[in-house]
């Protein structure tokens, strides 16, 4: 590729992605009502998206071979059991993180 | 003019803690992307100028292969629309929350990417604190970390030694704090439970490398089935 077929590539990388996050603004203006579909999507999809979003973290584990996924099922579980005690996005984060680097520096 | 400024500040200090485990992510990865980078024969103004203007990890990486290989525009383009077509959710979840926040809603839409669509969806902000500002904070410094990360990383390149074994690990936990926190605010979890299932079942048929758009598609098609059913039980945020 030459460096200006390089920067076409960048350039259309970044349109679609432009496009893609524009796309829903442009087409449901504040003006008008949205549709009563729209709406429920709306409401309907971050659960469904942050559970796919999650699991796409995860894509790479394996459960058959290599840490079978302990590491991570172990570092999940503190996770959850911090947050529900304190409710404090940025403590269960960090416990989770360290949590997990030692058992993959150390352990596993 | 002073209220003003107070206020911005205010959106500022209270939307930076939020997004410090996003540093540490974006810091790590974004590094890691720089020497990537690095080593595949790009100056550093390559992976800066893409972190500005694409700010998407995943494409961006996928970007490092597609540059090194024949010159190939359209087939770029519909493979960065399908990698990139979870946007269109971000932004149907949005359109009530950019509502009113002026000029600074151009730059909220491009600079939406996972963990900011992320934060700025889940966070309650205070009722003394300017939404539009804050979402507009959490959204700026993100992309200042991955730029940061990615071009300090490209000049770098592989000098970096550190055992931040497990360090990527930040991102996946903060995305199950995210889903958590989800599950907690909502009474009846009809949808995490498709999305969830979908996207569990799209993995083990279509591998990690493709399943987000099949997932995607399910999600969309389960949600529209049963859409009747879900409105009447209530209970989303």
């Amino acid at each position: 590729m030459t460096v200006k077929q390089r920067f076409i590539t960048i350039a259309l990388c970044s349109l679609a992605t432009i496009l893609t996050r524009f796309l829903p603004f442009l087409i449901f203006s504040p003006a008008r009502p949205t549709p009563k579909y729209i709406q429920f999507l709306g409401k309907a999809l971050p659960s469904a998206i942050f559970a796919m979003l999650f699991v796409y973290c995860l894509r790479n584990v394996t459960i058959i071979g290599g840490s079978h996924g302990i590491p991570e099922l172990i570092s999940i579980l503190i996770i959850v059991a911090v947050h529900l005690k304190k409710r404090n996005m940025l403590l269960s984060i960090a416990v989770g993180t360290v949590c997990y680097m030692l058992l993959v520096q150390f352990v596993f | 003019m002073k209220q003003t400024s107070l206020m911005i500040k205010k959106a500022f200090k209270t939307a930076f803690p939020y997004t410090i485990p996003i540093f540490a992510g974006f810091w790590f990865l974004g590094i890691t992307y720089g020497i990537y980078m690095k080593t595949a024969g790009f100056s550093f103004w390559y992976p800066m100028i893409m972190s500005t203007l694409i700010f998407g990890g995943s494409l961006e990486f996928i970007a490092i292969s597609i540059l090194l290989s024949p010159f190939a525009p359209i087939q770029v383009f519909i493979v960065a629309l399908m990698l990139q077509a979870r946007h269109l959710f971000y932004g149907i979840s949005m359109l009530d929350k950019f509502k009113n926040t002026g000029m600074k809603k151009i730059y909220l839409i491009f600079g939406m990417c996972d963990e900011t669509f992320s934060i700025n969806y889940t966070v309650d902000i205070p009722d003394d604190v300017d939404n539009g500002w804050f979402m507009f904070f959490v959204t700026l410094l993100n992309q200042l970390y991955w730029v940061s990360g990615s071009t300090i990383g490209g000049i770098l390149g592989s000098f970096i030694k550190f055992n931040t074994k497990g360090l990527d690990f930040v991102m996946t936990a903060m995305f199950a704090v995210i889903f958590l926190e989800q599950l907690l605010k909502e009474k009846r979890h009809y949808t995490a439970i498709i999305g969830m299932t979908t996207s569990v079942l799209c993995l083990l048929v279509f591998g990690a490398d493709s399943f987000m758009l099949p997932a995607m598609l399910c999600i969309l098609f389960f949600l529209s089935v049963f859409q009747k059913p879900i409105e009447k039980a209530g209970g989303l945020v």
